[in-house]
């Protein structure tokens, strides 16, 4: 114990780095914000920490080549010791950092914690979340499969919709005229030193305003912030009734990073490593591509957003979105800080994430794709197949082999991309059935090329015979005024 | 000279100033003007690295003629699939080199020949024969069998590539990721 003591004071004398580390740690912060609400930042940064030791690990094994990446990554799940695991818990870290850090975000909006003096905290935060994200899609890539050859291109088909300088970005990005070697060996430099060296800075700048600043405090409905008012308010807070951060703030999120960490590893014992899928050889054409979890709702918004507004959207969009979020502080950085007197502030959370949600759950199922192999893989059912006649057999062949349940279901399988069909002969009648068979409408394409009248007559008789027993088939109105239905005729007498 | 006392200090100053200052201060002006050179010496050629791939003069010869072989593989009436190894590429491609394209052949010498790529947002669309159609997995773009939209979200028909028959050989003009920004050829 003496040898310690003797060897610390020796070391403090040269560094001198005791008394500032004593202060920090100590330094006093108001009593309401050792609370659980205040632990996601921390947890943020303990995950980030882990996030580094996971990828020098993997630096230690990966190739950053095009043409041995992949292998490599077989290599590291099936040969290396735990070569699995490393992959699995940076994975994983991956999506835990990205919810911790939009949690924290949320959190620190609601709290009010971007108005006067935190301003440049928030800004500097914004531009950690753009990091943070900017490392998950460029860590996506350094898995180097077929999700991330075609997620690539999908990025340069976003360049290439830029006015004037679409080209030269879209060569930029790629660092050559293809997805290829250079590409990888360009994302590998930012995901591995361009954005972890200004992680770091921009982590050391956030945390030193954290600490100069002070913990935005617990806020209370109608204690509004001044700019004249507001620091003096704060010093008295933290010195009259404060507490030191560690032990009485520091204990909480001690707990729960601890806890994070198990739930990390716990996932990625549990769940394994993510990929690789297909090798990334753009040959491969059966490829069906899909972005990470994180991603799922931009992979939903670009299916579903109106074509004519698609341009405008993809690269306006980003600019507003980031923009308002770095203006917000700079705009609305006084006044009331409690969530329960921002009713706009507590909607707008709700939307945002609603709609992400929502995006996201679209995302996993992708109703707008066709589901390429249905034709081949999914039968039609057997019991709208009984009893019919043999035209309206030979009907659901051509319906089978044209790929029709690509895009439309039957009985609650195949595509989504159109309507179902288990009913259409209660929506349409028999001409309209051709008419939309052979010329398309909306987003149907037209079969007319396709078809021959044999084709056509035996497709529409399947449909037609496609309504529930109970259910009559539609008509057409004019048809039915002329001939009155059988069943009706014994009333007429009455009136 | 700390412990001056202020009137000496001004003295001194007055006396001296004008060469002694004039001295440090050029030593000060001359460093960064230095430094100023460096720099700029520095980062002309860090820029010109990194946004190298990006001149416009190295763009303009990304585009070649390349061999998809024999004609005799794409049979009239059908369309195939074709892979080329890209003119451009470097030792460790791999994989990635090789670039698939859709080959239609309607006639003896009527042909067209399109890119693997969704004119959407660059997905790998694929042939079906029997529904006459090519279908894209991502975002649900369709496409007729001449490359003509069909439907979904693209917001023009399949890119084309500019080909030509020599020697029973089918090449065509190819190089570079098509986009919208730049289509491989102007059809």
């Amino acid at each position: 114990m003496r040898l310690i003591k003797i060897l610390a004071e020796w070391f403090d004398h040269r560094l001198k780095l005791g008394q500032p580390i004593k202060e920090m740690m100590e330094h006093p912060v108001p009593r309401s914000t050792a609370s659980w609400a205040y632990v996601f930042g921390s947890a943020s940064l303990t995950v980030m920490i882990l996030q580094f030791v996971t990828g020098i690990c993997l630096a230690f094994v990966y190739v950053p080549t095009a043409d041995q990446a992949w292998t490599s990554l077989q290599v590291l799940n099936h040969q290396q010791t735990f070569g699995w695991f490393i992959r699995a818990l940076h994975g994983w870290g991956s999506n835990f950092m990205v919810a911790l850090v939009l949690i924290h975000l949320i959190q620190v909006f609601l709290f009010g914690a971007y108005k006067y003096p935190r301003e440049l905290t928030w800004i500097v935060g914004i531009f950690l979340l753009l990091m943070t994200l900017g490392m998950a899609f460029t860590g996506q890539v350094l898995r180097f499969d077929q999700d991330a050859y075609w997620g690539l291109g999908i990025g340069a088909s976003i360049m290439g919709r830029m006015p004037l300088i679409g080209t030269p970005l879209v060569r930029l990005m790629l660092g050559g005229p293809i997805i290829a070697g250079e590409t990888l060996s360009r994302f590998t430099a930012i995901h591995v030193f361009i954005i972890p060296g200004m992680l770091i800075a921009f982590v050391g700048v956030h945390l030193l305003m954290v600490l100069k600043l002070g913990v935005n405090e617990w806020p209370m409905p109608g204690r509004i912030v001044k700019r004249e008012t507001y620091l003096k308010e704060y010093h008295d807070l933290t010195h009259k009734d404060g507490v030191p951060f560690v032990p009485d703030a520091f204990r909480k999120d001690l707990v729960f990073s601890g806890l994070i960490i198990l739930a990390l590893v716990a996932c990625a014992a549990f769940f394994g490593p993510f990929g690789p899928k297909g090798q990334p050889d753009p040959t491969v054409v059966q490829a069906v591509p899909r972005p990470d979890f994180f991603f799922l709702w931009a992979f939903a918004a670009l299916a579903l957003l109106p074509p004519q507004m698609e341009t405008i959207l993809l690269l306006a969009g980003p600019v507003i979105a980031i923009g308002f979020l770095i203006a917000l502080p700079l705009i609305f950085g006084t006044g009331e800080k409690s969530w329960r007197r921002r009713p706009v502030a507590v909607l707008s959370v709700l939307l945002i994430v609603t709609s992400l949600a929502a995006f996201t759950q679209l995302g996993t199922y992708a109703p707008w794709s066709p589901v390429m192999d249905a034709w081949s893989s999914v039968p039609i059912p057997p019991k709208l197949l009984a009893g019919r006649s043999a035209l309206e057999r030979q009907g659901a062949l051509v319906f089978q082999s044209k790929q029709c349940l690509n895009c439309h279901s039957l009985g609650g399988e195949g595509g989504q991309r159109g309507p179902a069909l288990g009913a259409v002969a209660t929506r349409l009648t028999g001409d309209q059935l051709i008419r939309q068979v052979l010329q398309g409408r909306g987003n149907m394409p037209a079969y007319g090329n396709n078809l021959s009248p044999a084709e056509t007559t035996a497709l529409v008789a399947f449909l037609k015979s496609l309504h529930p027993p109970n259910q009559r088939p539609a008509q057409d109105a004019s048809l039915v005024s002329a001939i009155p239905p059988p069943h009706n005729t014994a009333n007429t007498a009455e009136p | 000279m700390p412990e001056l006392n202020p009137e000496h200090g001004i003295l001194a100053q007055d006396l001296t100033a004008p060469k002694k200052i004039s001295r440090r201060q050029m030593l000060m002006t001359l460093g960064i003007a230095l430094n100023a050179v460096a720099g700029v010496l520095f980062a002309v050629p860090v820029i010109g690295y990194i946004f190298g791939p990006a001149k416009r003069k190295e763009m303009k010869k990304e585009q070649a003629w390349i061999s998809l072989g024999s004609l005799t593989q794409f049979p009239e009436g059908e369309t195939r699939l074709a892979t080329y190894r890209n003119p451009f590429v470097r030792p460790w491609d791999g994989d990635t080199g090789n670039i698939p394209c859709w080959v239609r052949r309607i006639s003896a010498d009527k042909l067209q020949v399109f890119a693997i790529n969704c004119t959407h947002l660059g997905c790998p669309v694929r042939w079906f024969p029997q529904s006459g159609l090519f279908m894209c997995p991502c975002h649900g773009g369709a496409y007729y069998a001449d490359g003509a939209r069909a439907s979904g979200p693209p917001p023009r028909g399949l890119f084309q590539y500019d080909f030509k028959i020599k020697d029973g050989q089918l090449w065509i003009n190819a190089g570079h990721i098509p986009t919208l920004a730049q289509p491989p050829s102007q059809v």
